[in-house]
């Protein structure tokens, strides 16, 4: 009986084997590349690492990870991540990504291409430079203000009164485009015949949102949001070229603060440690959308 | 029908796990077999840090020359010049990195003397005595200055490119409207205090008073703002940073709240720049291209060598500089002997470890450290000179008209405590001076952020004094 059992099986592991040969390559590139920088850098977390001061390393146990959740200024730099997560992935891209895609539907040829165009734009543009178009819209002497004085309001230097507003409002601009291409599509798939059905008994347009096109279309949802949360836990260059983290930490989210760690302060080991910890964050978004995935309706 | 989700399954991600566990092992053999430089025995690379500013090219020019004539006097030699292009905190980085491997290691470096004992400590650099034992120029060089390079081994690790000094640069033309003396030399801090508190009120539009201050300017605001207030609180014969006799670093005391309590003032009385101004890391590029030149900063703590920006051929020419501004030295906190203060530091030229060609950089090490090539850089960078037949000729001390000011300050000037943990501690000062800037931090709750970032930075060799 078992090796009748056996004899088939044996037979389907070669044979997956044989298919799995062509992926071989990739695999191998991956371990090189991808699972070796993030395997040696989990190694340097556990380590005291300098960059300069220091003649041997050692090996320190959970010391950095400790030393971590007693550094206010860590804390805070949670806090914040925390804070231009939900401002700017879920809340911004995500919802106005939405709107404009189902605003999109409706509208004329040339007014989608329009608008898609425009927002596409900021989506491809390279981080630094729409680090920099945001930092002259929001400096002192910058377009905000400009139009604020035109309008007779209050002006003020915003990257220094309200920073991580302006760095989260500035992720929003760049990162909504993703939002939007994802949910064009996931719209463009909903079936006439249903919309239509609800129209007709009667469904006004918030309700054929929340009880057709929202269910149907929940599964983008989630794929959605994990990839832009994701993708906002680790902007990087956008925060430094416009506030570096400042006034003061006021808008030092995770990967700022590890830079200035691992770089500025020279501490390889303590800053990769806080970099597992921002995977770590990451991770556990993921589950959360995950979940929100396998779920049926 | 919903559209498929395009996220990956998380069935994906066991072999990724185990992939990453092969390759911790992977990843040791792979550091291994790097080896070979990749560098060309007849090539020197010369790796220095360029201007911020594009219209500044006074190192460029100068080294462009050096090359030349290097390649001219030793045939089928060649010269490389790697400039790296980053503000100092992101220099001193990008050379760390490339001092690790021997495969990006230059042949030499110039390095800050602030970081030298922490990058000796590290084993990025090479002792140079061998060459220094055979190089009769060396004997020229001032002590204090060779000094500065040495490490703790007692060996010494680079050749000093000059000094420099700093003090208060002020403005004569704003000076006249707010009706001060031209030639103000102020006695204490509060003499500094007032003279900027007239400029605001009689001259409006105008910045009174400068200080550098928190972590966007770097080892500037630690060095050009606070240690020079610092150095002069108490009576000026210990240092206020470090103990040398226990070799334990003092934690924040009276004076050091005194000169966190100068920069709260010169911030919350908004004597000084506008504080998101004084918080932007190419602040110094505007002080010295744009601020001073037109006349728009009252005073300025600042180093020797701002002339270097406005000489000719530097991109903001303003020879008139020496007609407009005055100088004064740095006050002690309230007069006490010797009633100045000054801090110094400079740079070096060393060669890296892992570097190919350490024969051939020292070569260039001797072309750029002739006499008459030292004595143009000093000239073209406003530096201080470290040689003693070149800070004789009169064909430098008249080259330009702040040269005797800042060189006569080096009497009465400081040197930082330059151990593998400074570079940290300027860092926790920074901090405490920008938490004070933005009126984020009282001076009290600054100062024992900066005692508990002590701790950390120094492995908890502090002491309180």
């Amino acid at each position: 009986m078992t090796g009748k059992a056996a004899a088939p099986r044996r037979k389907g592991a070669r044979r997956s084997l044989v298919r799995a040969l062509p992926a071989a390559p990739a695999v191998v590139l991956l371990v090189l590349f991808l699972a070796g920088p993030i395997g040696y850098c989990a190694y340097i977390a556990f380590t005291d690492l300098q960059l300069t001061g220091q003649a041997h390393a050692s090996f320190v146990g959970f010391d950095n990870f400790r030393a971590a959740f007693k550094d206010e200024a860590f804390l805070n730099a949670v806090w914040l991540t925390l804070v231009f997560t939900v401002l700017s992935s879920l809340v911004g891209q995500n919802t106005l990504g939405l709107a404009l895609a189902s605003l999109m539907q409706r509208a004329s040829k040339p007014m989608r291409t329009l608008v898609g165009g425009i927002v596409i734009t900021a989506w491809v543009l390279p981080e630094v430079v729409a680090g920099f178009l945001l930092y002259a819209f929001f400096r002192r002497e910058g377009t905000l203000n400009a139009i604020l004085d035109g309008l007779h309001l209050p002006s003020q230097n915003w990257l220094f009164t309200l920073p991580i507003l302006a760095v989260s409002f500035a992720n929003v601009w760049r990162g909504t485009a993703f939002s939007m291409l994802v949910y064009s599509a996931a719209l463009n798939e909903i079936p006439k015949e249903i919309t239509e059905a609800a129209e007709v008994d009667g469904a006004g347009g918030w309700r054929r949102m929340w009880h057709i096109t929202l269910p149907m279309i929940r599964r983008s949802i989630g794929t959605n949001l994990m990839l832009n949360t994701l993708q906002t836990l680790s902007v990087f260059g956008l925060i430094w070229v416009m506030t570096r983290g400042g006034p003061g930490n006021r808008s030092q989210t995770l990967p700022l603060f590890m830079y200035e760690q691992a770089f500025q302060k020279s501490m390889i080991g303590y800053g990769t440690a806080v970099a597992l910890l921002l995977l770590v964050v990451g991770s556990l978004f993921s589950l959360v959308y995950m979940r929100l995935l396998r779920t049926e309706v | 029908m919903p559209v498929r989700p395009t996220a990956a399954r998380p069935r994906t991600t066991a072999p990724l796990l185990l992939a990453a566990l092969l390759t911790v092992s992977a990843g040791g053999a792979l550091t291994a077999c790097g080896s070979g430089s990749g560098s060309d025995p007849d090539t020197v690379k010369v790796s220095f840090k360029q201007s911020m500013d594009n219209s500044i090219k006074v190192t460029d020019t100068y080294l462009a020359g050096i090359k030349k004539q290097f390649e001219k006097e030793n045939p089928g030699k060649k010269v490389e010049l790697v400039p790296i292009k980053a503000p100092d905190s992101e220099y001193y980085t990008k050379v760390q990195q490339m001092m690790r491997s021997p495969k990006t290691a230059p042949d030499l470096v110039y390095e800050d003397t602030f970081l030298i004992n922490s990058d000796i400590t590290s084993g990025y650099l090479k002792p140079l005595d061998p060459y220094l034992a055979k190089w009769r120029d060396w004997d020229q060089f001032l002590d204090t200055a060779k000094a500065a390079a040495k490490g703790e081994d007692g060996k010494t690790y680079g050749v000093p490119d000059g000094t420099d000094t700093r003090g208060l640069w002020f403005d004569k033309g704003v000076f006249e409207k707010a009706g001060l003396p031209a030639d103000w030399q102020p006695k204490t801090w509060d003499e500094v205090l007032s003279a900027a508190r007239t400029i605001k009120k009689k001259v409006p539009g105008v910045t009174p008073l400068n200080v550098y201050t928190g972590k966007p300017a770097g080892e500037a605001a630690t060095m050009q703002g606070f240690e020079m207030l610092l150095y002069g609180t108490g009576d000026g014969t210990a240092d206020p940073l470090y103990d040398t006799a226990t070799k334990k670093w003092i934690t924040a005391g009276r004076g050091f709240k005194d000169a966190l309590r100068f920069v709260e003032t010169v911030y919350q009385e908004k004597l000084g720049p506008d504080v998101s101004d004084a918080l932007d890391p190419n602040f110094s590029t505007a002080v010295r291209g744009e601020l001073l030149p037109k006349g728009k900063l009252g005073i300025d703590l600042d180093g020797s060598w701002l002339p270097q920006d406005w000489l000719k051929g530097s991109g903001h020419e303003w020879p008139e500089w020496s007609s407009r501004l005055g100088l004064a030295a740095m006050p002690t906190q309230d007069g006490r002997a010797p009633g100045k203060v000054s801090m110094s530091g400079g740079w070096t030229w060393s060669i890296p470890a892992k570097a190919g060609n350490p024969d051939l950089a020292f070569k260039f090490i001797e072309t750029m450290q002739t006499a008459a090539n030292a004595r143009k850089w000093y000239i073209a960078n406003s530096g201080i000179a470290v040689r003693k037949d070149v800070a004789e000729d009169p064909a430098y001390t008249k080259a330009q008209p702040g040269i005797k000011f800042f060189t006569d300050l080096v009497a009465s000037t400081h040197y930082r405590p330059a151990y593998p943990a400074y570079p940290k501690v300027s860092t926790a000062i920074q901090e405490a001076m920008e938490g004070v800037t933005t009126g984020d931090m009282s001076v009290d709750k600054a100062a024992s952020g900066y005692d508990e970032a002590l701790k950390t930075a120094t492995n908890n060799q502090v002491i309180e004094k």
